[in-house]
Formats: C-alpha cells, structure tokens, sequence
C-alpha cells in the first residue's frame, strides 16, 4: 500500500472575525484519558453490583412469525434460574410520540420492539429472557423454553414490502401519503417538498441527469455490544446502568414503555464504547428492569454480536432517484428526488433528514423531494451518523460528477458555482444563516491533494482516479444542564449529562475554562445520573460540544459575576469597579489590586461561602449546521475490482474546532467509516429473511490496514449561534466518502458504479457490462 | 442440563506480574476468567469470536485474543492484560502517546490496541507505518479510523528509542 504520512496537524483555514482564545483551539489530554489508557474506564458491560445476576434473551428464528405458544415450565424449573419473562410481562404502551432527538418512533413501536408479543416481525426479535445465576445457566435455560411459531411470508426489500398484495408487516398500520390515511400498508409514511416548478425548468435546461443508486443498509459497527444492569427497587423505583447516548432520553423511552413515571428512573451512564447514532433506543434495559422486578436482583444484559447485527438499528439501506438539470452555464435549474428507504419493522427510517440534506449543499430553484418510509421484516433502523443523509446524497452527489463530466466543468467550479450559501433557501424551507459550504469546497481546492498529481498506477492492470464530493448535516440544538461548583483551590467541578462519546468532556470543559481563565485541567467534568443533573439531551445530532458547551459557558459566566461580587467584598469596592479578564480580576477604582481566579477561590468561604452556578439552555437549531468537502485517490485492480483508497483529504466546517485533534478525530472516523460502506459493508440477507454476516468477519469494516491516513483541513466558518462559534461535527463526516469513491471509480474505470457497496464483484460486472458481451 | 457438570480447572498462572491461581469452568475463556472472575474488566469484549481484537492479551509473549482460550489452557502461563501495562503511579509510552496523540474515541477497543501495539515494540521498535497497520489489523476501531492510533504507535517509538537512534528513527518516520 501507498504509505502516506500527512502534516501532523490538519491544515486550519479561518474564516472571518476571529476572537482571542487561550484554551479553545489548544490539545489537552482528555480528562478520562487515564482511566481509559489504564482500562479503568468502567463501561456498561463492567458493572458489578451486589447479588448481581445474569440474564439472556431468546430471539426469534424467523423474520416474520406469528408466536403461536410459549412454554416457560422447564426453564423456570431448572437450578440456578430466578426468572423468566415473554411479552406477556410487558405492560402495554400508550400510543405516543417518542421524540428522542436523532430518532422518532411511537411508544408502542418501542416496547413491541424490545419484545414481541403476538409475533415476530424481524429475525432476533425478542421472545422470552432469562436471568439465572450466571450467564451460562441463563443461556441454557433459554434452551428450555419451547416457542411454536407460526411463520408468515416475509418482506425484506422496498420493492417487496411495496409490491401490489405484499404481506404486511403489520396488519394494523395506518400510513400517510402526503397527509393522506392509507392503511393495509407497509409504506408508513411518504412526505413531498416543493418548491418551484422542476418540470417546466427541466423543459428548458441545457444538460439533465438522472440516475437510481441502491444503498445498503450499514451498522455503526460500535465495538462495544448494547447492554444493560437494572435494579427495580422494592419501593418501585428502578434504577439503570446501560451505555447510552442519552440518560435522559433512555429514562423517557423507559417511562414510556414501563409505564412508571420518568422521576422513577434513574439512568446512570456507563462510559459508552461507540454509538453513532445506534445506541439512542431503547433495547435490553425494559428487559433487565422487569427481570429485576421478578427476581428481587439486579440483572445484567450483554448483547452477542451476532445479535447486535440482527436486532438492533442499522441505518437504512434504500432506493435513490435523482434528477438535475442545469443551464447552458452550469447552474442548476431543478432537481427531483424520490427517496425510499427501508425502515426496518417499524417507522421511522429517518427520511425527513434526507430530504433536508438531499439537495442541501446546492441552490435549487425547482425541486421535488418525495420521501418514503417503508416497513420491511428486518430490525428496526436507527440513526447512523448523520442519519439519512449519505444515501440521499450519495445519489445528488454522483449525479452532480455526471453532470461535471457531461458539460466539461472542474467539479470544484461546478460547487463553488452552485454553493448555498448565508442567505439561500434550503430546498425544505428554512433559510440558512451563515454557513461554511463554499469555504470547504475553497479549502479541498486549495489543497496539496487536490494540486498533486494522481500518479501512475502501479501496474498495467490498475487503474488510478480521483474523486470529490460535498456532504452536509444540519444537526440539532435543543436541551442542555451544566452545573459548576468552585473548590477552594481553584479548580472547578463541571457537571454534565451528556455522554461522552469521543471526547467531549474536554471540549466541554474547555469551554467553562475558556470563560474562567483557567486551565483546562483544571475545570473537573463528570456526566452524571439521570437524578443528578437537569435534563440534558441526548449525545447526537452533533450537538453536545456546541449545545452542553453552551450551558457549560452560561454556568461558567455566572461564576465569573458571583466572584466579581466576592471580589467587590474582598476590596470593599462596588461590584461594577471589578473587571474580570484573563483569568485575573482587578479592582478599577484602585491601583494594584487583582487576584487571579485561583486566589480569589480561597476567598469564598470569608466572602460568603462556595459558588455553585447551573447552565441551563434549550437552544433552537444547529445554526446552519456543519458541511464538508472530500477529495479521494484511488486505485481499481481491473482483474480483481479490488479497491485501494492512495489518498484521501477531508474538508469540514467545525465553526470554532474547541479541541482539534478530537474534531480531526472525528473527520478522519467518519471518513472511514464511509470507506467501509462505499467498498464492504452491507447486510446480506438471504431468502429466508435472516442476514447472513452477522459477524465483524464477514461484515467488513474497514481494518488500518486497509485505509491510509485521513488528511484533514478544520475550516471555521463561526456559527452565530454560539457564543465561540463552534458547529457540531460529528456527523457530515460520513457523507461525502461514498460519492467521492463512486466518482473517483468512475474516473478511473468509465463506469459509474450506483450501488453500495461497490465491492469488487460489483466493480468487475460493470467492467464486463462496459466491455460488452 | 442432563450431564453432569464438569469438575472446575483448577488454574494456576503468572499474571501481570503474580502468581494467580483459579478454579474455572471448563467452558470458560481466558476472557470471561479476566473479567467475571478476575475482576479485570479491562479487557474487553467486541464480538467473542476472534474478530474485533478488543479481548487481546499477551500470553507468554505472544499476542491472542483472550475470548478463544480456553481458561485451562492458561494453566501455567504468563498472561500480561491492560491492568499490567503500566508503571505504578504512571503510563507506559504507548499509553502516553494515545493520550497525547488522541488516538481513542471511545476507548473501548484502545486495551486491545495498546497490548498489540506494545508486542510490536517489543520486537520490532523501529517498525514502520505500513508494518503497524499490519501489526494491528487483527484490532477494530470504528471511532478513529486508525490514522491517530498508527501515529501514537510511531511516537512512542521515538519515546522509547535509545537516545542515539532517536534521530535515526525520526528521519525514518517522516521520509
Ligand atoms: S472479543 Fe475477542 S476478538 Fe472480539
Ligand atoms: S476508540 Fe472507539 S472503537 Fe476505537
């Protein structure tokens, strides 16, 4: 492989007015880091607790299956099992809303999800669970219960769940097309934007393309299974230790589903090993709470793997039509899409997301956007990094290259042409504020990449291209709790209920540091229980270093009045003499009289006592949200259609980048992981409705030896909506990687690979097609 | 159910450092020995079929995937985990230079990176990117994509390199 060490930092291009910072900007050694280096780092499946106990789930065989008997007697006779639970111990769910911030769903969705009841509707749906004495005498146990089903046909594409007469995912749902009731369905939902009039501008455009790409459907592939350890307290309250995104929304999901009032939940946060987006529901956690109830124990749950595959959300594969027409010129003049994806066995495939980042990175002045969320028998999808967008725009993104190619236009000029910017409208209605598309399309330009040469290939048999593609996400704002307690000696404890994923303990941190004129190591973080912070949404939708850092500002800014007050006692002067910068706060009505931060903290307890602020914020929207631009090399074997990724740059606006190597950090992961379903990654699922590499062998990400090193280039266009300027990044990362490789496949070879993954049977039949029989 | 259950393996091993002795069920593997027995949570668990590199331990100086071994196979060795990897009171090079470098996310898979990444050292201290990816391609990261991992190993080369070839090995990195 082409080894290709890159510039130790990203390249850094700023945009704009600039504020001073101190500690926002700077590398700090994360303040879990030791834990986690040393193995100490307690995550999810780590607990231990007195009289804890162990549990397994039995799951169904079949895709679809009607449970026709379930017989617990053996199993709940055997030595050393304490429960045994079915969905008859489920309490039945009220319809409602769950809105948990990067995925929707209905509370009675949910709970059937966790564990069927009548019947099957995905491979791996759970059936019975088991907690026994240890894992061994529970996972024997399940082979004890005997289940009748009764199997029913399955649907486990679009294009069977939308047939004419297909069989029904369920029997009882009520979809909507465009607002109307439609039922005996398993299209669960099919929305449309306008605006404009496409037909009449396709009428007149100059050049049109369209193409269809198929998209597999991917799993974040977190190393870490799902789990959960529950306690139901005798006094009816329960508590939950479990590795999720969001404490808060887990303990609504649970609430919901339980059917106990939320303030009876308490989540407690385990360290997280991965999520992007898949560890947002609800999974085990009802399961170990109701085996708790029964058996007096707390019960601890680990997902296999095997199961992680076959029962939890994967983001969606689907179905994408784009169409775009341009003008003599190069500007576009209109463009349709027609998005389905399959949601898995209930809604909610994260279709309205697609069709805001469809055509986000590109003035439309017509557009058509429909949408449709199909039900199919497999597991239910989640959020996967930037959920719903890189399918959409896998398919804009290599019909823009084909229209680049079509009209003879560099691929840079054609975005820089075509660019949204401050001020357009995104085709779904809202008008973006300022945003950093143009500037991640100037900075690839600008690029080392982008002016070196592709190379020979390294043999005859291979063939070299180079690829470009934009990507957005618009990310989300909404709630956040920091609380700041000053110690005496200077440091600060920062208390947050945000999960920490990747990092962000210290780009929150950083923040309050910021404001305080401290170090970064001095401001102590810990996340907290769901009872020992205010209510914080979820980690996801790229919102926790701009949203929770917010509130960490908010606290940390109430600090900093609280000790001007105290300073004003210290001096016996008026508050409003006492001027607070650097870390230093200095009296203006005197002559030499300051204290640092650190010194005025061993004042407090003569002047009052201690300071303890809350942050507390619910912040509309992203602000515009993050894009990005990538640049790949690479090279095709023509006689194997193996891939190899030379040389890959990847461009993002991060607004204000707190602590860069964790922004380049999650460029250069999100970057790979959008390798690995552009060229491997997918569910293989067999006639029988069940996927047939459910393993991390034959799902393949990407391992390092199969990627080089991820150059990347921190833009910061500031984001008005933060005080810093800070965008989320976590998620446009994976956008653009499966169009760039599309497009530079397509460079290399003449043929335009349209479905992911483009593994190499795929790239040697459209090798054979271009050759002709 | 029916059978008998089997006699305990009484164990006794090295490990980090001690002498460990264990009963264990036959069935058991060095992973869930570490972890459920042990207390030495660690070493963590991916996918407990040999394919993430998140259970990775040194046994007698060889690199494995504790979930496949088998806990009586350990009768008499020298295992080496996570919580053996550094100093008292501080960090092993290579420990320092994920910190430094930011090579973990999650840190779920950074156990398994560390204990692979530290037998490469071992043997080969001067190795280079590409014999790195190589070396750790048994080990799965979805967080970083690999690119700060590879460059925490290559720092802590220099770190580690007798003061004299220290220079040798930074021209030989950045060439
Ligand atoms: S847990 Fe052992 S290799 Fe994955
Ligand atoms: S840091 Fe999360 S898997 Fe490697």
């Amino acid at each position: 492989m082409t080894s290709k060490t890159g510039s130790k930092k990203s390249e850094s291009k700023k945009t704009g007015a600039e504020r001073k910072f101190r500690v926002v900007g700077t590398r700090p050694i994360r303040h879990d880091g030791w834990d986690k280096v040393l193995g100490r780092a307690v995550f999810g499946a780590d607990i231990k607790l007195p009289g804890l106990v162990h549990g397994a789930v039995l799951r169904s065989p079949y895709a679809h299956a009607r449970i026709v008997k379930i017989d617990l007697s053996k199993a709940e006779a055997a030595p050393g099992v304490l429960a045994v639970m079915t969905g008859a111990d489920m309490p039945i769910a009220a319809s409602k809303v769950l809105d948990l911030g990067e995925e929707v769903t209905n509370a009675v969705f949910a709970s059937d999800r966790v564990m069927a009841r009548t019947k099957a509707v995905y491979k791996g749906h759970p059936v019975a669970a088991v907690a026994a004495v240890d894992h061994n005498v529970a996972l024997e146990a399940l082979r004890l219960i005997e289940v009748s089903y009764e199997v029913l046909p399955h649907v486990v594409t679009i294009e069977q769940a939308m047939a004419p007469g297909a069989p029904l995912v369920h029997d009882d749902l009520v979809g909507s097309d465009i607002g109307e009731r439609v039922e005996h369905t398993n299209v669960a939902d099919h929305i449309r934007y306008e605006v404009g009039d496409p037909e009449a501008a396709f009428a007149e455009a100059a050049t049109i393309v369209e193409l269809e790409c198929r998209v597999s459907r991917a799993h974040q592939g977190y190393i870490e299974p799902q789990n959960a350890t529950a306690l139901w307290h005798q006094d009816g309250k329960l508590t939950v230790w479990t590795s999720t995104q969001g404490s808060f929304s887990q303990r609504n999901s649970l609430s919901s589903v339980l059917m106990m009032p939320a303030s009876s939940i308490k989540v407690v946060p385990m360290e997280i090993g991965g999520g992007f987006g898949g560890k947002i529901g609800i999974y085990l956690e009802p399961l170990a709470a109701i085996l708790s109830r029964k058996c007096g124990h707390p019960v601890k749950l680990v997902m296999e793997r095997r199961d992680v595959f076959d029962a939890t959300g994967p983001g969606p594969g689907g179905i994408i039509r784009v169409k775009m027409g341009v003008d003599a010129h190069g500007v576009i003049t209109a463009a349709t899409a027609d998005i389905r994806y399959g949601a898995g066995a209930y809604p909610g495939a994260s279709i309205n997301p697609a069709a805001v980042c469809v055509f986000a990175c590109y003035r439309v002045p017509n557009a058509r956007i429909d949408a449709y969320d199909v039900v199919i028998n497999l597991s239910k999808t989640a959020a996967y990094r930037a959920p719903g967008s890189p399918q959409a725009s896998f398919a804009t993104e290599t019909v823009v290259d084909e229209i680049c190619r079509r009209i003879g236009m560099d691929p840079a000029e054609f975005r820089l042409l075509n660019a949204t910017r401050g001020g357009d409208r995104r085709t779904d209605g809202p008008t973006f504020p300022r945003i950093g598309n143009v500037e991640t399309v100037e900075a690839i330009r600008g690029s080392a990449h982008y002016r070196a040469k592709l190379g020979r290939a390294s043999s005859p048999t291979k063939k070299r291209g180079r690829g470009m593609a934009s990507g957005y996400w618009q990310g989300i704002g909404n709630k956040s709790t920091v609380t700041i307690n000053v110690n005496n000696d200077g440091v600060v404890s920062l208390i947050e209920g945000s999960a920490d994923i990747g990092g962000t303990r210290t780009s929150i941190a950083m923040q309050a540091a910021e404001i305080l004129g401290i170090a970064a190591e001095d401001v102590h973080p810990a996340v907290v229980d769901t009872d020992s912070i205010g209510y914080t949404d979820l980690t996801a939708g790229s919102r926790t270093t701009y949203a929770t850092g917010a509130a960490a500002i908010q606290a940390a800014e109430q600090v900093v009045e609280e000790m001007k007050k105290r300073a004003a006692l210290v001096w016996e002067t008026d508050e409003a003499n006492v001027r607070f910068a650097d870390g230093v706060f200095t009296n203006g009505a005197a002559k030499n009289q300051h204290l640092t931060f650190k010194e005025l903290c061993g004042k407090l307890d003569t002047t009052g006592g201690h300071v303890s602020t809350t942050g507390v914020v619910n912040i509309r929207g992203s602000g515009g949200g993050s894009f990005a631009t990538h640049l790949v090399d690479v090279e095709v074997d023509t006689d194997t259609g193996k891939v190899e990724i030379l040389r890959y740059t990847a461009a993002q606006d991060a607004g204000k980048a707190v602590h860069p190597a964790y922004v380049e950090g999650q460029m250069e992961g999100g970057a790979v992981q959008g390798i690995g379903w552009a060229l491997n990654e997918e569910y293989v699922v067999g006639d029988d409705g069940v996927m047939q590499n459910a393993t991390f062998l034959d799902y393949r990400m990407p391992t390092s030896l199969d990627v080089p090193m991820i150059d990347t280039i921190i833009v910061e266009v500031p984001n008005e909506r933060h005080p810093f300027g800070v965008r989320g990044i976590g998620e446009t990362c994976i956008v653009p990687p499966m169009p760039a490789i599309s497009n530079a496949l397509r460079d290399a070879l003449g043929v335009r690979l349209t479905e992911l993954p483009m593994k190499p049977g795929r790239i040697m039949a459209a090798l054979q097609a271009q050759a002709g029989p | 159910m029916t059978q008998a259950p089997l006699p305990k393996a009484h164990v006794r091993c090295q490990l980090n450092g001690q002498p460990v002795e264990f009963l264990a069920d036959q069935h058991m593997s060095l992973l869930e020995v570490l972890r459920e027995v042990l207390d030495l949570t660690g070493t963590k668990e991916g996918c407990n079929d040999g394919n993430c590199g998140a259970c990775t331990v040194s046994m007698d100086g060889r690199i494995v995937d504790s979930c496949l071994v088998l806990a009586p196979e350990v009768d008499g060795r020298t295992i080496e985990t996570i919580e053996g990897m550094a100093p008292p009171g501080g960090l092993h090079p290579l420990q320092r230079s994920f910190l430094e470098e930011a090579a973990l996310q999650c840190g779920i898979c950074t156990p398994g990176f560390l204990i692979s990444a530290k037998a490469l050292l071992e043997r080969e201290p001067d190795a280079d990117e590409h014999r790195i990816r190589h070396w750790l391609a048994g080990n799965l990261c979805r967080c970083t994509g690999y690119d700060k991992i590879v460059r925490a190993v290559l720092r802590a080369e220099t770190a580690m390199a007798p003061k004299a070839a220290a220079g040798r090995t930074r021209r030989k990195k950045s060439a």
